[in-house]
C-alpha cells in the first residue's frame, strides 16, 4: 500500500500549486453533456452509471480510487492498512478515521453518525439499494468515536475497501435521509433529487432525465475551489451528437461515453476545438461460449447445466472453440470499432498491470488455416454447400448481442470469418434494455443465453478483481433454479478453478494474489470459455479550454471536478 | 344533442377503463427490466432486490390495481391539494404514481415536460394550420395552375420525406456547417429579455420548421381536396348565378363549408400534440413528452409509460367526441339522435 | 410518418363519395393517365421496383461482403455508391435494402388494408358493432408501437422462426406489427363511406330481395367504397416503408445483416461528414418511392372520383 501515500502527496501538491491565484467560482459555467440523461441523484437508487457520476459531484465517499487504481482518502484522514493498524490482523475489521474539518453544505458537521446511517440505509433489504454488494459480509458498522467508524466482517476480507469507497458508495447525510429508510427510500423524491453533500458543488436545480444545475459549495473544505461557479449537466440525444457538440460546435465542454466509430471521432477532433480523453479500466468486449444445449425442443431443460449432463452439441469440444477464436482478427476489430480507444487483448482480466497475464498472446494473430485444421481434426467436414457437418448435424451457430452500431459491425465481421471456416452463422441483435434485463418471461436476456454465442462488455467493479473472478465459479451457473440470475452465463464449470478462487479469498500477499488471478484468467481463456476481443477504454471528449481534468475508469470520471478550471 | 353528448361520455368511461387495462397488459408482457441499464458489475441478487423494492415482481393484477387506484383516486386528490394548497386527511398514505427511473411522481415529470412539447410541437401544429389553409384554398381555387402544381409538389415532398431525414440534414447544415443555430435545446433557458428571447427563437427554429412543414403538407392537401369538392357543388353555382362577388362565394360560402371536415380533422390531431413528436424531439434534443415516453420505454419504466399512454388514450377518446360534436354543430344537416 | 397521428390528407374524413356507376377500368386508366403527377410517379415507381428487382443480375456484388482494406470510400467507377465503414458495397446494399423495404411496404399495406376494410365495413354496416369496433380503433390509436413490437417479438419469434426460418419469421413479425398498428385510418374512412352507401336505394333493394348480409357487404357495398380503399392502400404502403425506417432508426426491426433503406440511413447517419452519400442515397430512395406512391394515389383518387371524371 505504499503507492497510496505517494499518490496522496502528488495530488496534494497539485492542489497547492493551483491554489495560488484563486478564488472559488472565478471561471463561471462548465457544461457537461451526458447523452443518457441523469434520472436521480442518489447513487444508491441509480438506474445506471450516469446517475452515479451525476451524484459524484455532490456526494463524497471516505476514499476514492486514483487514476492508477490506488486509493486517495476523501472524507477519511488516511487509507486504513494492516501496517497503520486500520485493518485488524485477522482481516475481519477495518477502522476508518474521519476528517474532523468537514461540514455538509448546509453547515452541519460531518460525523461518524452519517457513515453508520449510510450503511444502514443501503443494507436495508426493502430499500432496493444498487450498491448492496458493496456491503456484503458485513456484521456491523459502528461509530467508535465522533470521527471513527469500525466495520466488522463475518469473514476474513483481504480486500475490505468496498463499503464507503468510490463514487458508488458515498456518504449520505443522516439528517436529510433519516425518514427515507427501507421502503420509504422510494418515496423520498425531494431528497433523492437534491442530496446534501460535502463535495465541491451543490444541486441547485434538477429536472429528471433532462438537466441538472449545480452551484459551487461555499462551505467546501478547500476555500479556493472549485474554479467553476456553475455546472450544467445536460442529458439527451445520442453519443455521436454529444461528441459533435464538444468537438465541432463547442456547445458543451465535456461529453461522456462516446462509443462512436473511430474515424468519425477523428474527423470531429480535427475541427480543433476539443479533444478525446480516455482511460482504460477492466472493460473487455468478449464473446461468451455456451456450454449447455439450448435447443428449444428441450423444453424446461433448455440451457440447464444439469451437472454437465446437457452439453452443447457443437461447442463442448475444445478444438471447436479454439478454432472459432483463432478465426477472429482482433486487430481489425479494434481498428474498425475503437481505434485509439481500444486495444487488442487475449485476457479477460487485462488490468491493472500486475494482474495482466501474457501467456495467451498467440490469439492476437488470426490463423484461419490452423482453425480449419482444428475443425477437420474434430471431425467436422465440409458439405456440398460449404457448411461443415458432423454426424448429420450442421455447424450452425446463433450469435446474439445488444443493439449497438459497433456490436453489429463486429457481428458482421465475425460472421464472415466464421463462414470462411464453413460455419453457418445467424445474427440477432436485441434491444439493450431487454438483453441486459432479467425479465423472467423474456427469452432474450443475456442471463438466459439461449443462443450459442453472445457478445457484450463487462468489467470488474473498480479494481476488485476477486469478486469479478467469482462469476465463473460453478455455484454462479445461471439456470431456472436461480431465475437465470446467476453470473456464470456460460454455464462453464471447472472445479480446479473454484479451488483456486477459494485460495484467492484467503490470500493477502499482493504478489501471490496477482499470480493467482493470472492463473484464473489463463484457465478461462485457454479453455476458450470466453473469447476476449477488445480491451476498451472509456472515452469522453473535452473542450480545449477545459483544464485540470483527469479521466479515469476506476471511479467517477468527474472525481476531481473541484480541480477543473478554464484555461486559454 | 345534449343527450347524445351525455351518452357518448358515459360510454367513454368503461371504454377507457378497458383501454387502460389492455395497455397495461401489453406493457407488462413486454420484455424488459428496470434494472437493465445498471452497470454489469452489479450482481443479479442486488438487481432482484431493486426490482422487488419497485414492485416490479408483483403479480400483474396487483400491479394494475395499484396503478389504477393511484391514477384514478390518489392523483386527482394530489392535484387538487397542490392546486388549492389544502392537505386532506390521509395524505401520508396516498402513494402517488412513481416513475421507476426517477422515483418521483410521474405527474411532476409530465408537468415539467409539457411546456417544451406545447411550445415546439404545438407551435408547429399551429403554424402548419396557418400555412396550410390559405395554400390549400388557393391551390383548389386555381386548380392545375402553376401555384397549385408547385404547391402539390412541395406538400408531397413534405409528407413523403421522413422527418428524421430532414432533421438530420438541418442539423448538419445549420448547426455544424453554418453554425447559425444550436443543436441542443436548452430547457433551462428563461426568456426575460431580448437576447434570451432571440436565443429561444433560435433553438426552436429547426424543430418547429421541420414539424410545421410536415403538418402543413398534410393539411394543405386535405384542405385543397375538400375545397375542390365544394367548389363544384350546386350551392356554389347558385351563389354565383345570383351575382354574388367571386370572393364572397369562395370565402364565405365555399370556405365555410370546406372548413367543417378540416376543423374536425384538426381536432383529431390535437392529442398528438400532447404526446410530442418522438423522433423530432430525439433528433433536436427537445426534452418534451415524446422524449420522456421513449426513454421510459427503453428503461422499462412501466408506471411512466402506462400513465402517458393512457393520458393519450383519454385525449384521443375525448377529441373524438369533440370532433363528432363539432361536426354536428357546424353542419346542420347532421343530426344526432 | 404521421407523427401527429393525423389521418391521411387524401382519405381522412372525406365527405362520403359513392360511385353510382361503376366505370370500366379503361375509363379510370384514361383519367389516371391525364394526371401528370400520377404518370411521372408511376414511371419513377416502376423504375425503382425494376432496378431493385433486377439489380442483383445487373450488378452482381454481394451486399454483405466486407472488405476492410476499402473502407469509407467515395463513389468510383468500380463502386458507384462507395463503401461503408466495413467496406461493404453501398450500391449492392441499397439494392438489397430496397427489396426488403418494398416487400415490407406491400405486405404491411395488405394487412392494414384488409383489417381496416373488414373492421370499417362491419362497423358501418352493423350498428351493434359500431360502438365496440370504433372503441377498438381508439385503443389501437393509443397503443405505443414499440412495446407492442417487443411483446409480439417475444411471443411469436420462436414459433415463426421454427416454421418459416429466421429471415421470413422476422419479416412476418415486422410486417404484422406495422399492419396491426396502421389500419385505423382506413377503418374510419371505410366506416364513414359504408354508413352513407348503406342508405342508398340499391342496398335497400338488395336487402328487400332477401340477399344475405354477407352478400350485400361483399357485392353491393364493397365495390362502392373501393375508391377510398385504393387510395388508403397507396398511402398505407408509403406509411409502412416509413414506419419500417423509423423502427430501424430507433434500432429495432430487422437483424443487422438484413439491410433495409431505413437501416442504411440509420447506420449511415454518424458518417454524414465522411461519406455523406451513405445517408443521401437511402434517404433519397425512401423519399422518392413514397413520393411517387403518393402521386399515384393522388391520380387514382381523381380517376375514381365520379364528380371529377369527364372534367379536364
Amino acid at each position: 500500500m505504499k503507492f497510496v501515500r505517494t499518490t496522496t502527496l502528488v495530488v496534494g501538491l497539485l492542489a497547492l500549486m493551483g491554489a495560488s491565484l484563486a478564488q472559488q467560482g472565478r471561471d463561471g459555467t462548465v457544461t457537461l453533456l451526458y447523452w443518457q440523461a441523469v434520472s436521480i441523484l442518489n447513487p444508491y437508487l441509480s438506474g445506471g452509471t450516469k446517475d452515479i457520476y451525476g451524484s459524484s459531484i455532490v456526494l463524497e465517499p471516505l476514499a476514492r480510487y486514483a487514476p492508477d487504481g490506488s486509493f486517495i482518502p476523501y472524507l477519511a484522514t488516511e487509507i486504513p492498512t494492516q501496517e497503520n493498524g486500520g485493518i485488524s490482523d485477522d482481516l475481519r475489521s477495518i477502522t476508518w478515521t474521519l476528517r474532523d474539518d468537514v461540514v455538509w453544505s448546509d453547515g452541519t458537521p460531518f460525523t461518524s453518525a452519517d457513515v453508520v446511517f449510510t450503511g444502514a440505509y443501503c443494507m436495508s433489504d426493502e430499500a432496493g439499494c444498487t450498491a448492496r454488494n458493496f456491503f456484503s459480509d458485513i456484521e456491523s458498522i459502528e461509530a467508535t468515536g465522533d470521527h471513527a467508524v469500525t466495520i466488522t466482517f463475518t469473514v476474513a476480507k483481504p480486500f475490505p475497501y468496498a463499503a464507503f469507497v468510490s463514487a458508488e458508495s458515498p456518504i449520505l447525510q443522516k439528517a436529510q435521509f433519516e425518514n427515507c429508510l427501507g421502503v420509504r427510500a422510494q418515496e423520498c423524491a425531494a431528497e433523492n433529487f437534491g442530496p446534501i453533500g460535502t463535495g465541491p458543488f451543490m444541486v441547485s436545480d434538477f429536472r429528471p432525465n433532462d438537466v441538472v444545475t449545480y452551484e459551487a459549495n461555499p462551505l467546501f473544505r478547500e476555500a479556493d475551489k472549485p474554479a467553476f461557479q456553475t455546472v450544467i449537466l445536460k442529458g439527451g440525444g445520442d453519443a455521436a451528437s454529444a461528441a459533435r457538440a464538444v468537438l465541432e460546435t463547442g456547445e458543451a465542454d465535456w461529453a461522456w461515453n462516446l462509443q462512436v466509430a473511430p474515424e468519425v471521432l477523428a474527423r470531429m477532433e480535427a475541427a480543433g476545438i476539443g479533444q478525446l480523453t480516455s482511460s482504460f479500466g477492466t472493460s473487455v468486449e468478449r464473446v461468451l461460449v455456451n456450454f449447455t444445449n439450448v435447443d428449444a425442443s428441450l423444453g424446461n431443460d433448455r440451457g440447464e447445466y444439469m451437472g454437465g449432463d446437457n452439453p452443447h452439441p457443437i461447442l463442448s469440444d475444445l478444438r471447436v472453440r479454439q478454432a472459432l477464436s483463432k478465426a477472429i482478427d482482433r486487430e481489425i476489430l479494434v481498428e474498425i470499432g475503437y481505434g485509439p480507444t481500444g486495444a487488442t487483448t487475449c485476457n479477460i482480466i487485462p488490468a491493472p498491470e500486475i494482474y495482466a497475464s501474457t501467456a495467451n498472446d498467440d490469439c492476437l494473430v488470426q490463423d484461419i488455416e490452423e482453425a480449419n485444421r482444428l475443425l477437420d481434426e474434430a471431425g467436422w467436414e465440409r458439405g456440398a454447400d460449404g457448411v461443415r457437418a458432423k454426424d448429420g448435424r450442421r455447424f450452425s451457430l446463433l450469435f446474439q448481442t445488444s443493439t449497438n452500431a459497433v456490436r453489429q459491425d463486429f457481428q458482421a465481421l465475425i460472421k464472415e470469418w466464421w463462414e470462411e471456416l464453413g460455419v453457418e452463422v445467424e445474427l440477432r441483435n436485441i434491444d439493450a434494455g431487454v438483453f441486459f434485463g432479467n425479465d423472467p418471461s423474456s427469452p432474450d436476456t443475456y442471463g438466459k443465453f439461449w443462443t450459442d454465442v453472445q457478445m457484450f462488455t463487462s468489467s470488474a467493479a473498480g479494481t476488485d478483481v476477486e469478486s469479478y473472478a467469482n462469476r465463473w465459479t460453478c455455484a454462479e451457473i445461471s439456470g431456472r433454479a436461480n431465475q437465470w440470475l446467476g453470473n456464470n452465463q456460460h454455464r462453464w464449470c471447472n472445479t480446479d478453478y473454484d479451488a483456486l478462487r477459494q485460495e484467492l479469498a484467503q490470500t493477502v500477499d499482493i504478489d501471490a494474489r496477482a499470480e493467482l488471478i493470472k492463473t484464473l484468467n489463463d484457465m478461462l481463456v485457454q479453455d476458450v470459455a470466453v473469447m476476449p476481443l477488445v480491451h476498451r477504454a472509456d472515452v469522453s471528449a473535452r473542450s480545449n479550454t477545459l483544464m485540470g481534468t483527469h479521466k479515469q475508469s476506476w471511479d467517477s470520471e468527474l472525481w476531481n471536478i473541484a480541480d477543473w478550471y478554464r484555461g486559454q | 344533442m345534449l343527450r347524445y353528448l351525455a351518452r357518448r361520455l358515459l360510454v367513454a368511461i368503461p371504454t377507457l377503463l378497458a383501454i387502460s387495462f389492455i395497455i397495461f397488459a401489453v406493457l407488462d408482457l413486454a420484455p424488459g427490466d428496470p434494472t437493465g441499464n445498471l452497470p454489469l458489475t452489479i450482481p443479479a441478487e442486488v438487481r432482484e432486490q431493486v426490482r422487488r423494492s419497485l414492485g416490479a415482481d408483483d403479480p400483474f393484477l396487483i400491479k394494475y390495481a395499484k396503478w389504477a387506484r393511484q391514477f384514478f383516486v390518489y392523483e386527482p386528490i394530489s392535484l387538487f391539494e397542490n392546486a388549492t394548497g389544502l392537505a386532506l386527511p390521509g395524505k401520508e398514505n396516498r402513494l402517488r404514481i412513481l416513475s421507476w427511473q426517477t422515483r418521483s411522481p410521474v405527474s411532476d415529470l409530465i408537468v415539467q415536460r409539457l411546456p417544451q412539447t406545447l411550445w415546439v410541437v404545438g407551435l408547429a401544429y399551429l403554424l402548419g394550420i396557418v400555412i396550410a389553409i390559405p395554400v390549400g384554398v388557393y391551390s383548389a381555387y386555381r386548380q392545375y395552375s402553376v401555384f397549385d402544381q408547385i404547391g402539390t409538389l412541395v406538400s408531397m415532398i413534405g409528407f413523403s420525406v421522413p422527418t428524421f431525414f430532414t432533421g438530420l440534414l438541418a442539423i448538419i447544415i445549420f448547426s455544424v456547417q453554418l453554425k447559425w443555430l444550436p443543436s441542443i435545446y436548452d430547457t433551462t433557458l428563461v426568456v426575460r429579455d431580448w437576447p434570451s428571447f432571440v436565443q429561444q427563437v433560435k433553438q426552436m427554429i429547426m424543430p418547429v420548421t421541420v414539424l410545421a412543414f410536415f403538418n402543413a403538407s398534410q393539411l394543405s392537401r386535405f384542405m385543397r381536396s375538400t375545397m375542390l369538392d365544394n367548389l363544384h357543388q350546386d350551392y356554389a353555382r347558385t351563389a354565383r348565378s345570383k351575382g354574388l362577388k367571386e370572393s364572397v362565394v369562395v370565402l364565405q360560402h365555399v370556405l365555410r363549408n370546406s372548413l367543417i371536415p378540416v376543423v374536425t380533422l384538426i381536432a383529431l390531431g390535437i392529442p398528438g400534440v400532447f404526446t410530442g413528436a418522438i423522433i423530432t424531439e430525439q433528433i433536436f434534443r427537445v426534452n418534451g413528452l415524446g422524449d420522456l415516453l421513449i426513454r421510459g420505454i427503453y428503461n422499462s419504466d412501466i408506471p411512466l409509460v402506462q400513465t402517458i399512454t393512457f393520458m393519450f388514450a383519454v385525449l384521443i377518446v375525448f377529441f373524438n367526441i369533440l370532433a363528432d360534436v363539432a361536426y354536428g354543430f357546424l353542419d346542420p344537416r347532421i343530426r344526432y339522435d | 410518418m404521421t407523427e401527429l397521428g393525423l389521418p391521411n390528407p387524401d382519405t381522412g374524413l372525406q365527405a362520403p363519395v359513392a360511385a353510382s356507376k361503376r366505370s370500366s377500368a379503361a375509363e379510370i386508366w384514361h383519367q389516371f393517365s391525364r394526371h401528370k403527377g400520377a404518370v411521372v410517379g408511376m414511371i419513377v415507381f416502376v423504375t425503382i421496383v425494376a432496378v431493385v428487382l433486377l439489380g442483383p443480375y445487373l450488378y452482381p456484388v454481394k451486399a454483405s461482403e466486407t472488405n476492410v482494406r476499402a473502407r469509407n470510400q467515395g463513389p468510383s467507377i468500380e463502386r458507384p455508391f462507395g463503401t461503408d465503414n466495413l467496406g461493404r458495397d453501398l450500391l449492392a446494399q441499397n439494392l438489397a435494402g430496397g427489396r426488403v423495404s418494398l416487400a415490407v411496404g406491400v405486405a404491411a399495406m395488405l394487412i392494414s388494408i384488409v383489417l381496416g376494410t373488414v373492421i370499417g365495413q362491419l362497423a358501418g354496416y352493423y350498428p351493434r358493432l359500431d360502438g365496440p369496433l370504433m372503441r377498438l380503433t381508439d385503443l389501437f390509436l393509443a397503443l405505443p408501437i414499440l412495446p407492442l413490437l417487443l411483446v409480439i417479438i417475444m411471443l411469436f419469434r420462436e414459433p415463426l422462426r421454427a416454421s418459416f426460418g429466421p429471415q421470413t419469421g422476422i419479416f412476418l413479425l415486422i410486417v404484422s406489427v406495422i399492419g396491426l398498428t396502421s389500419w385505423m385510418n382506413t377503418a374510419r374512412v371505410v366506416r364513414g363511406d359504408v354508413l352513407a352507401v348503406k342508405e342508398r336505394e340499391f342496398v335497400t333493394a338488395a336487402d328487400a330481395l332477401g340477399s344475405g348480409n354477407n352478400r350485400i357487404m361483399l357485392f353491393h357495398i364493397l365495390p362502392n367504397v373501393m375508391s377510398p380503399i385504393l387510395v388508403s392502400a397507396s398511402l398505407g404502403m408509403a406509411g409502412a416503408i416509413i414506419t419500417e425506417s423509423a423502427l430501424s432508426f430507433l434500432g429495432l426491426g430487422f437483424p443487422s445483416d438484413v439491410p433495409t433503406w431505413g437501416r442504411l440511413l440509420f447506420d449511415g447517419k454518424d458518417y454524414l461528414s465522411i461519406t455523406p452519400m451513405r445517408v443521401v442515397w437511402p434517404g433519397l430512395f425512401i423519399s422518392l418511392t413514397v413520393l411517387s406512391i403518393n402521386f399515384m394515389g393522388d391520380g387514382l383518387r381523381d380517376a375514381l372520383d365520379p364528380r371529377l371524371r369527364g372534367r379536364t
